[in-house]
């Protein structure tokens, strides 16, 4: 039986241990600091003068992760492609990347790992409407540049709330416009059904859709979670509506499980799915996958084709894709970098958001601090590989402007008209008539 | 009988003495302040990421204590902790959305709530024992997470996405002290409190039904004991205490998701509390220090080894695991029991 002087020995024991884990936890830490490379009075956390640090949060693993997870390591590699060549301003990029799994709370964990013990420059490239929007309070309380938001949200642009957060991609909401158009005149008279993801990625798209498109003509709307993949109820609701299109606004998984889902049904309706879910490569290594797992085997450039989608970056697939500088560009980079991948539009992606970083940071200069980024990107006058122009300026924190309708044809994305820009609100579509610019001769940007 | 031996080591001596070495509730009071005292003084030397993560140990802390009390004092296993801790972060992100309420009372009404289900699931699992009390309680587990996607609650719940916890910023006296001190200030005060008046509890009238209802619920009714009450107490309290933790998770990570509740983290507490010693209050100590720092340390150890992402993504677990299957091998009592048997020797 222990005596009191044991017991208050216990309890000296308890925080004796507890300080020398602590102090343990604290001897193993990473170590290496940020420390500041500019002399200048800005916040230069995650800068040295010969390196800075960048981070992203991807679905590596998990239901986005088909597809989505390539991102990561094709911006990875075209940062690589950036120091092989002397880096920025005499300073290597150095990209550190964590998953979240598409998992929110795993994207605040992870995020504030970043910040708080990475110590990054800035975050570049977060992926995802849903886990974004819970770390992009944090972002900019804590000061650190929000970069092009991997998602087209229309929250990422809103510059009061939060100046530290960009977007890059042209927003769902556009997108749903240039859509609900192309939709509203070419299927006019037939029945539409929607399929979202029942966040702000899905509803921004929507909202868009139901600019153009009738409401009397929209028969049904079908949302799904992402992680329940059983979307049975959903897909029924829109066989018993009889709809002639189906218009979705999903992640690559979800619409393969569309697709799949409508086959067992025996319906075939014109798919229109927007960007992010509608890659031809990703979309038909899924359909393969899936239907494999079903104990079927298909075709998947069979099962793509006819689909309608929108691009805002040049076709990697086709005729026209051999003679596009900047396809040529990142194919070149990614069969140095990433051999044993297959180039795909999640590639095409992910280097060119890392040409369009690479860009702001020679425009920021040597003297490399928070506040210099912020402004180089607010100037605007950016040009890259993108169809339509991007929108940055002090007030505008929104990406792309528009998009191009196409159609997959052959498994090749034929495009459907010209690319079209609009803005978030309600103003009309117009076609956008600019020259694209070229790709500099060995990649890296000028500044 | 080791088992005799286990029930007296913890049991309470005779207080013949008077003041602070005589009283119970006085002892274990003074060792909470010098606790919440030292903690916040390391606040000011550790960096922000540090300060996080003792935060994250001070919640897990709560849930533990609460598990540590239930399963090894009252012999109850509950694998449905993370559920309870659930409903705690739903009820204060729903009274944090409003604005204006303080968080003191936020903390209180989310402890009340999480009491009051823990009623219910006490009353029905007060009917079960051993491995049916398991699989009940990991039913409950992965069912009441996936509620908040039901499709009448989905738009209050938020759904698979979850709430956006505004976490109330530190008073105006408090101004210069940094947002992750202020958090881990209010969630080692919380813990504090939990463990006093949980140790208080352990060495009440409570303590000793428990202990007798554990090691035989026969002789412990025929002593006129009322077992089925007692069970749903401890029920209630360890509740209590998974909505204090849940509360503070919601808070310190500003979010309320289905997915900050799976099933691995009730098993994790479960872990934790057996390897730090199931039924003794500093094993909840140890083993949510483990529960938080092992995976740092074998994530950083496996960055600094620079090995390949597989091995990467997979070397937190493994290393968690062996460090499991060891401690259980040299100290069957977890980390507690083995400093206890230290500290005999020692004397």
């Amino acid at each position: 039986m222990m005596t009191r002087a044991g017991r208050r020995r216990r309890w000296m024991a308890v925080l004796a241990v507890a300080a020398v884990l602590t102090a343990a936890g604290c001897g193993g830490s990473d170590g290496d600091s940020g420390g500041s490379g500019g002399g200048s009075a800005g916040d230069s956390t995650g800068v040295t003068a010969t390196s800075v640090k960048i981070g992203a949060h991807y679905p590596l693993t998990g239901p986005a992760a088909p597809g989505y997870s390539k991102i990561g390591p094709a911006a990875k590699a075209f940062y690589d492609y950036v120091n092989d060549n002397g880096g920025v301003n005499g300073r290597k990029i150095d990209f550190v990347y964590k998953d979240d799994a598409y998992n929110p709370a795993n994207t605040v964990q992870v995020t504030r790992q970043l910040v708080l013990q990475d110590k990054i420059f800035a975050m570049v490239g977060g992926l995802g409407t849903p886990t974004h929007t819970k770390v992009v309070d944090f972002l900019n309380q804590s000061k650190v540049p929000d970069l092009f938001v991997a998602s087209g949200c229309l929250c990422w642009d809103e510059p009061d709330k939060h100046p530290y957060t960009f977007g890059w991609q042209s927003d769902y909401y556009r997108e749903g416009k240039i859509l609900g158009k192309y939709v509203a005149d070419t299927f006019a008279g037939k029945k539409i059904a929607y399929f979202f993801q029942n966040d702000d990625f899905g509803q921004d798209g929507v909202r868009g859709l139901d600019q153009f498109i009738p409401k009397d003509q929209v028969v049904s709307r079908q949302n799904y979670q992402p992680g329940n993949t059983d979307i049975g109820p959903q897909l029924t609701a829109i066989a018993q509506a009889k709809a002639d299109v189906v218009v979705s606004f999903s992640i690559p998984a979800y619409s393969a499980l569309l697709k799949l889902g409508t086959l067992k049904l025996g319906i075939s309706p014109q798919l229109v799915i927007s960007n992010v879910g509608s890659d031809p490569v990703t979309l038909s290594g899924l359909l393969e996958a899936f239907a494999k797992q079903g104990g079927s085997s298909v075709k998947g450039s069979q099962l793509i084709e006819g689909n309608i989608s929108d691009a805002y970056l040049p076709a990697y697939l086709g005729p026209d894709a051999a003679t596009n500088s900047w396809v040529a560009l990142f194919k070149k980079v990614h069969d140095k970098y990433l051999p044993d991948t297959v180039f795909d539009g999640n590639t095409e992606y992910g280097m060119a958001q890392a040409y369009t970083f690479v860009q702001v940071l020679q425009k920021a200069g040597k003297d490399l601090t928070r506040e210099s980024l912020l402004k180089a990107l607010e100037g605007g006058g950016l040009t890259g590989p993108t169809l339509t122009p991007f929108g940055y300026s002090a007030d505008s924190h929104g990406g792309v402007t528009g998009v191009q309708v196409v159609k997959i044809v052959k498994g090749v994305p034929v495009p459907q008209g010209e690319a079209a820009t609009t803005d978030a609100a309600t103003a009309p579509i117009t076609p956008y008539t600019g020259t694209l610019a070229t790709a500099p001769a060995n990649g890296i940007p000028t500044s | 009988m080791t088992h005799v031996q286990e029930s007296t080591k913890t049991s309470v001596p005779e207080s013949t003495g008077t003041g602070v070495r005589g009283s119970t509730l006085l002892r274990h009071l003074a060792v909470g302040v010098v606790a919440v005292v030292v903690v916040l003084l390391l606040s000011t030397v550790l960096d922000p990421y540090r300060n996080l993560q003792l935060t994250n140990v001070a919640y897990l802390v709560c849930a533990a204590a609460g598990l540590s009390v239930l399963t090894g004092l009252s012999g109850q296993i509950s694998l449905g902790q993370g559920a309870l801790m659930a409903v705690g972060a739903y009820v204060t992100a729903l009274l944090l959305q409003d604005g204006g309420w303080p968080l003191p009372l936020v903390l209180i009404i989310a402890v009340v709530v999480t009491a009051l289900v823990g009623v219910l699931v006490g009353a029905a699992a007060a009917r079960l024992r051993g491995p049916y009390l398991a699989g009940a309680t990991l039913a409950f587990a992965i069912g009441l997470p996936a509620l908040a996607d039901y499709r009448g609650l989905a738009s209050t719940l938020g759904g698979q996405n979850g709430l956006v916890v505004l976490s109330p910023a530190p008073p105006e006296w408090l101004a210069e002290v940094s947002f992750d001190r202020w958090q881990l200030g209010i969630s080692t005060i919380a813990a504090a409190i939990t463990l006093v008046l949980l140790g208080n509890l352990v060495h009440s009238r409570f303590g000793r039904c428990w202990r007798a209802v554990r090691d035989d619920e026969v002789a412990a009714q025929l002593a006129g004991l009322p077992v089925a009450r007692l069970q749903i107490v401890a029920f209630v309290v360890s509740a209590a205490c998974a909505g204090l933790g849940g509360a503070l998770l919601a808070f310190v990570n500003g979010l309320a998701a289905p997915g900050a509740f799976p099933l691995t983290l009730s098993l994790q507490l479960l872990a934790a509390v057996v390897l730090g010693g199931l039924g003794t209050l500093p094993g909840a100590v140890y083993g949510s220090f483990l529960l938080v720092f092992l995976p740092t340390w074998s994530a950083s150890l496996a960055t600094r080894l620079d090995l390949s992402r597989d091995i990467y993504a997979n070397l937190p677990l493994a290393v968690y695991g062996a460090v499991l299957v060891l401690v259980m091998l040299a100290f069957p009592s977890g980390v507690q029991g083995g400093i206890s048997r230290l500290i005999r020797r020692i004397r």
